[in-house]
């Protein structure tokens, strides 16, 4: 069992209010993934639940048990750090060995345990060797290893892949994933990498100032973001966004700035009835624009001119004028477009977003 | 290669070495040289025809004997060596705990605290030994070897408690704090990763403290009074220079013998010594 309850956590550095009334309930063997930019509070929370940081108030419950006051030693968890941590001056086995024989395991126990990761992680021949002799993706397993040889009730995830370089990452990423189905221990992991929290994560907590901004599975923050902060951060390219007045029109909404003008499909125009004469903030993702066709598929279209053309294989990347605003679109690779190029582009009607301009919060 | 690299490194690199070695082992060779020379060309005057300082023909083992068999240049070695380590051993304890304690344990003043046993390092032995020498009177220590155990880490424990700290936060904080999740306790986690990964700086500190301990004059001269209770550096100094009578053969065998120990120590550890200065823990 491995159920963590976070419940009105808050945390003060001194003057500063570095993590804001934290409610979240980690269910038995879930992955969940914190996701946040640098400062919003995500390794603290993280390291409060695991016991390395006092708690300012609030309680931190796992399994049922309220652990605020128990030392880190006593709450049966498994900590991954950035940096690794190994200890330098022990082998790869001393390192895996060291938790249990600190726990006073049987020296065949020990044996068989610390055996059975290395053999998860492929590392059988690295047993004797030292951290120092180590490549940056050998290290990583042998800290992996040294949390999984504990069979603790829940595994804490620090950044880890962030000091691998990008292939490795990628290669790490699938087999965090595969350790995570093999083993079904519930995990914590913190990032600020959105690709790996939506890869990673059953469900992704987006946080912002220790702020929790939105909860969810990742294609729900993908689909339905609770604000513009969690629509910027997840999917990449990130989000466009355009500041516009709404404005009534023979019946229908129309959207408008500077450089664009729209009619706002029925089912966005339901939603901005009470905004009318106001402004909201439009977004529209890179991909849900389109070059527009010949045939007016009644999508809201607008003019631009082409700036960038990022050619990545798979999509061509626009950068885009539109008005007085830049906008980013991912385009077939197989369309022929030129820097300096006026464009018709489409929107996705379904899949328009807009956001309070004052709140920033979904509409 | 560039062209005229070749010179430029002679001028600007094997010159200067060559100058600095010469600087820094002359001493040495002095030392050597005149430990070995007869009296009868030490004491020749330096018009004489052959007059030639810096060789000699003749070796002799007489000022090395003439230490060991007329002055008592053995109970101080001795003596030096069991006061340098035991002072040592002492400063170390305490300056490991002290530094760990001051760099890793967040306890309010902990920075003003570290100040303030800086500052007393600071305070020059020269006036420390006055109010020393009284403490030293009333514990009735003087002339034995614990008036310089117990006063050297005065200045040792400072000494060895500001370089462990430095070394101390050099450690990555992580690695403590893996050991505790791992189920160790502060103390173990000290114990068992801290401490050991410490290993160079504290060598270093304890290299530091013997050679300073070893040398220190002072408070030899003043708290040690008969003969068979000197340290080296004391007793060749009162015992070999006479009135204006300077023994300089022996002075000098005493001077190489005493300097020895410090060079084997210096040379043993090099490698943790050089590492402990240079900070490198990284996994």
């Amino acid at each position: 069992m491995g159920q963590v309850v976070l419940k009105g956590i808050n945390k003060f550095f001194d003057s500063v209010h570095a993590v804001k009334d934290v409610n979240l309930q980690i269910r038995d063997k879930e992955f969940v993934v914190f996701v946040g930019p640098s400062g919003c509070g995500k390794t603290t929370t993280l390291r409060m639940i695991a016991g390395l940081e006092a708690i300012s108030s609030g309680d931190i419950s796992i399994d049922g048990n309220v652990v605020n006051e128990l030392a880190p030693m006593d709450r049966d968890i498994a900590m991954v750090f950035q940096n690794y941590a190994l200890y330098p001056h022990m082998s790869v086995y001393d390192n895996m060995a060291f938790g249990l024989k600190m726990r006073k395991f049987e020296k065949s126990e020990i044996d068989k345990r610390v055996l059975e990761a290395a053999d998860i992680l492929g590392i059988g021949e690295l047993l004797k060797r030292r951290p120092r002799q180590l490549s940056g993706g050998q290290r990583q397993r042998v800290a992996l290893g040294r949390a999984i040889v504990r069979h603790p009730r829940v595994f804490l995830f620090d950044e880890p892949l962030s000091n691998l370089d990008a292939k490795l990452r990628v290669q790490m990423r699938v087999e965090l994933k595969k350790l995570h189905l093999r083993l079904g221990t519930t995990a914590i992991y913190v990032t600020h990498d959105q690709v790996e929290a939506m890869t990673l994560g059953d469900r992704v907590v987006v946080m912002k100032d220790g702020v929790v901004q939105q909860v969810g599975e990742p294609l729900e923050l993908y689909n339905q973001p609770a604000n513009k902060f969690v629509a910027g951060f997840i999917g990449s390219p990130a989000m466009n966004f355009a500041a516009v007045t709404v404005t009534e029109a023979n019946g229908s909404l129309i959207a408008e700035n500077s450089g664009l003008r729209i009619k706002l499909p029925d089912e966005t125009a339901q939603r901005l009835r009470g905004h009318i004469g106001r402004e909201v903030m439009l977004g529209v993702r890179p991909e849900d624009l389109t070059v527009a066709g010949s045939v007016d598929l009644g999508h809201p279209c607008f003019d631009a001119v082409i700036e960038v053309v990022e050619q990545l294989g798979s999509e061509i990347l626009l950068d885009m004028k539109v008005g007085e605003s830049i906008m980013v679109a991912s385009i077939e690779p197989t369309a022929r477009v030129r820097v300096g190029d006026k464009l018709r582009v489409a929107m996705r009607p379904s899949r328009l977003h807009v956001f309070d301009a004052q709140t920033e919060g979904a509409i | 290669m560039i062209e005229g690299a070749r010179w430029r490194k002679w001028i600007f690199f094997y010159v200067p070495m060559a100058l600095f070695l010469l600087f820094l082992l002359f001493p040495f060779y002095w030392m050597v040289i005149t430990s070995v020379r007869p009296d009868g060309e030490l004491y020749r005057p330096w018009n004489s025809i052959n007059y030639n300082p810096f060789w000699t023909w003749k070796p002799t083992w007489d000022h090395v004997s003439y230490l060991f068999e007329e002055t008592l240049f053995a109970s101080w070695l001795w003596n030096t060596t069991f006061i340098a380590l035991a002072s040592t051993a002492i400063s170390l304890v305490c300056g490991v705990f002290a530094g760990y304690a001051l760099s890793r344990l967040n306890f309010p003043f902990a920075g003003s605290l570290g100040t303030g046993i800086f500052i007393t390092y600071l305070v020059p032995q020269t006036l420390l030994f006055i109010p020393l020498a009284e403490i030293i009177r009333n514990y009735r220590l003087g002339d034995t070897p614990w008036s310089l155990i117990l006063t050297y880490p005065t200045f040792l424990i400072p000494f060895c408690t500001w370089l462990m700290m430095g070394y101390f936060k050099a450690v990555p904080k992580e690695l403590e704090e893996c050991a505790r999740i791992d189920g160790a306790s502060r103390w173990q986690a000290m114990l068992y990763i801290v401490i050991p990964v410490a290993i160079p700086g504290i060598l270093s500190a304890g290299i530091f403290a013997f050679t300073l301990s070893w040398n220190e004059f002072i408070y030899a001269l003043v708290f040690l009074s008969s003969p068979e209770q000197k340290t080296v550096p004391v007793g060749v100094t009162s015992e070999l220079i006479r009135g204006d009578v300077f023994y300089w053969g022996p002075l000098m065998a005493g001077a190489l013998l005493g300097s020895i120990p410090v060079a084997i120590a210096y040379s043993f550890f090099v490698e943790h010594y050089v590492a402990g200065l240079t900070g490198s823990v990284k996994g």
